[in-house]
């Protein structure tokens, strides 16, 4: 009777077994399949953001060529301003709720970021401001 | 927000930005331009707002009030004659910004999807590295430029033998570090090449004298941008990767535009040991070469008997402040008829474009003044040029003497015009340490005084008249 209880249960864990495993194997057939789509990916999206980034110089300089010189300082203002686009990168690192080192140096970019952002774009606007044409 | 919709407000930013310097191709479209740059900006801080990883606001707040307030306060209280160290420390922030981000990625890469703490992957190690290190060139490099430019140290070139051998020797060695980096990822050498990368934006600067400032400028708000490209690499951020390009290559235009209006390399600016911040070269001998010396009743008559005026300012001006009692003389000439238009030096000022900021602010209408190119054929048909706090950029020697250092640079043709007119404290050669011939021509007059000081005896002599 013992005996009969002892194999039932160990048949049981057998079939569990078994199925573990397929379902080990289904999942490690996932997992390359998604690394194999990871590395192709990995190497598309550099290129992708490279394409992006030669674009936009070669649209930076035709752009800054037809700037006029009597321009040139709020250009550079506002060059650093719009620069200041970095703050993306601070927010999602002060994003999360728990606090962490991460989160500090986020919060640190955040402020100098503000700081050029502000800055940057009230002194441009003064700057333009200024020229005016013959009354 | 989904992933497509905010990857398209990223565009629709930087399409912005971009907008943002077009307008800047004419004065009549510029503020426009300034409206574009901030729409393109809060476009890009609302969309990162929205995304799912942000969840907790108040230090967010806190960081954008308290940057926000001191920016806001520094913008509205500074002088225009202080606009290039302003932007010099600007240029700081940025790069010492990118420096945080990229430590911030680091230490949490799960939360910009590069990998998980001690396993990110390679690309983003180069690409992060790439960022801190030029982040903190630039960091420590406007440091430098903004204490030379606020005259905190002296504006003299610092060199010493052997700089450009250990300049080499720490580039070699950031190299070194970045490929260790990207191999053993550890937060120490994340650190030590912030350390190195900064040390070496320090030693990269000292040796650039303070004429060469608006060089400097230029190519350290490149490097700001290349900075946020490295960054917007690392975070697979389009915006951030096109507005670093953006700025990356204005930067670039601008140091070379400021290279070709001093007739030098780029290379020979950045070796550097050229000009200190006065002119250093000392006296030269005169011989016995005699200048002809006026009194500002002499310039007022010579003036107001003119039918044109041509006024080339130059830094001199700006650091005497004569730009609003100068304003002031040529509304008195307009008022008797007289035509007075201004002829602007590319490097006029101590940054690219600076001088055109000052004249606007004492009023002067911006089609008043004129580039070198539009008016330098000008001056032969001119009465008088009026040179005020200007000297190297008026030389002939750069045409005409191959031996001169500055030969071949571009000059303003003020030797053409009937009467030249000098505006100078002394006899002094320019930064470049050379003599002007056309202090002793028959048509030069001398007037040796303070800009400022001069600029209003000829006012109320013109009033008196």
């Amino acid at each position: 009777m013992e005996t009969d209880k002892i194999v039932e249960q160990a048949s049981g864990l057998a079939k569990n077994a078994k199925a573990l495993a397929t379902e080990a194997e289904a999942l490690m057939a996932r997992v390359s399949q998604l690394n194999l789509q990871a590395d192709h990916g990995g190497a598309d999206t550099f290129v992708f953001y490279f394409s992006i980034f030669v674009l936009a110089i070669f649209v930076g300089y035709y752009v800054v060529w037809s700037v006029t010189p009597a321009l040139h300082s709020p250009l550079m203002s506002v060059t650093n301003a719009i620069s200041s686009v970095i703050i993306v990168g601070a927010l999602i690192a002060a994003g999360p709720v728990d606090m962490s080192f991460s989160k500090v140096f986020g919060f640190i970019a955040v402020v100098l970021a503000s700081v050029n952002i502000f800055g940057g774009f009230i002194v441009s606007q003064r700057m333009l401001s200024m020229f005016k044409k013959k009354k | 927000m989904s992933e497509n919709l905010s990857a398209f407000a990223y565009l629709l930013a930087s399409v912005c930005f971009i907008m943002a310097l077009r307008g800047l191709s004419s004065p009549l479209t510029a503020r426009m331009g300034n409206i574009y740059g901030i729409a393109g900006m809060v476009i890009a801080v609302v969309t990162t707002l929205a995304a799912p990883t942000v969840l907790s606001f108040t230090m967010i707040l806190l960081g954008m009030v308290i940057g926000g307030a001191i920016g806001t306060v520094i913008a509205l209280k500074i002088e225009m004659t202080a606009l290039p160290q302003l932007v010099a420390a600007f240029h700081s922030l940025v790069g010492l910004a990118a420096v945080f981000v990229a430590a911030a990625a680091f230490y949490e890469p799960a939360a910009y999807g590069i990998g998980v703490a001690g396993d990110i992957a390679v690309a983003s190690l180069v690409e992060m590295s790439i960022g801190t290190a030029i982040g903190a060139i630039t960091f420590t490099g406007s440091i430098v430029a903004f204490a030379k430019l606020q005259g905190l140290v002296s504006g003299a070139p610092v060199v010493f033998s052997g700089q450009h051998a250990l300049n080499a020797f720490l580039g070699l060695l950031l190299v070194g570090l970045v490929v260790w980096f990207c191999g053993e990822e550890s937060p120490m050498l994340f650190w030590a090449i912030v350390l190195l990368s900064g040390a070496i934006g320090l030693l990269i600067i000292i040796p650039i004298g303070g004429a060469d400032m608006p060089v400097v400028i230029s190519m350290l708000n490149s490097y700001s941008g290349w900075a946020a490209c490295g960054i917007g690499f690392t975070l697979a951020n389009p915006a951030l990767i096109i507005t670093g390009a953006l700025v990356g290559s204005s930067g670039a235009i601008l140091s070379y535009i400021m290279c070709k209006g001093m007739n030098r390399s780029f290379f020979n600016v950045i070796l550097g040991g050229f000009g200190g911040e006065d002119a250093a070269a000392g006296v030269v001998a005169t011989g016995d070469k005699t200048v002809r010396q006026g009194s500002a009743e002499d310039a007022a008559f010579i003036m107001k008997n003119a039918g044109s005026v041509i006024i080339v300012p130059g830094y001199g001006m700006a650091v005497a402040q004569a730009q609003h009692a100068l304003r002031e003389m040529a509304e008195l000439l307009k008022a008797e008829g007289i035509k007075v238009s201004y002829a602007i030096h590319p490097v006029a000022g101590r940054m690219p474009g600076h001088m055109n900021v000052l004249l606007a602010e004492a009023n002067v209408p911006y089609d008043e003044v004129f580039e070198l190119e539009s008016i330098n054929r000008d001056f032969a048909s001119t009465d008088v040029a009026f040179v005020i706090g200007a000297n190297d950029v008026t030389n002939p020697v750069a045409k005409t003497d191959p031996a001169s250092p500055i030969y071949g640079m571009p000059i303003l043709d003020v030797e053409n015009a009937g009467t030249v007119l000098f505006v100078k404290r002394s006899l002094s050669p320019g930064y470049a340490g050379v003599d002007n011939v056309l202090f002793y021509r028959d048509n030069t007059m001398m007037f040796f005084d303070d800009a400022k000081a001069m600029s209003e005896d000829i006012v109320n002599a013109l009033g008196t008249m």
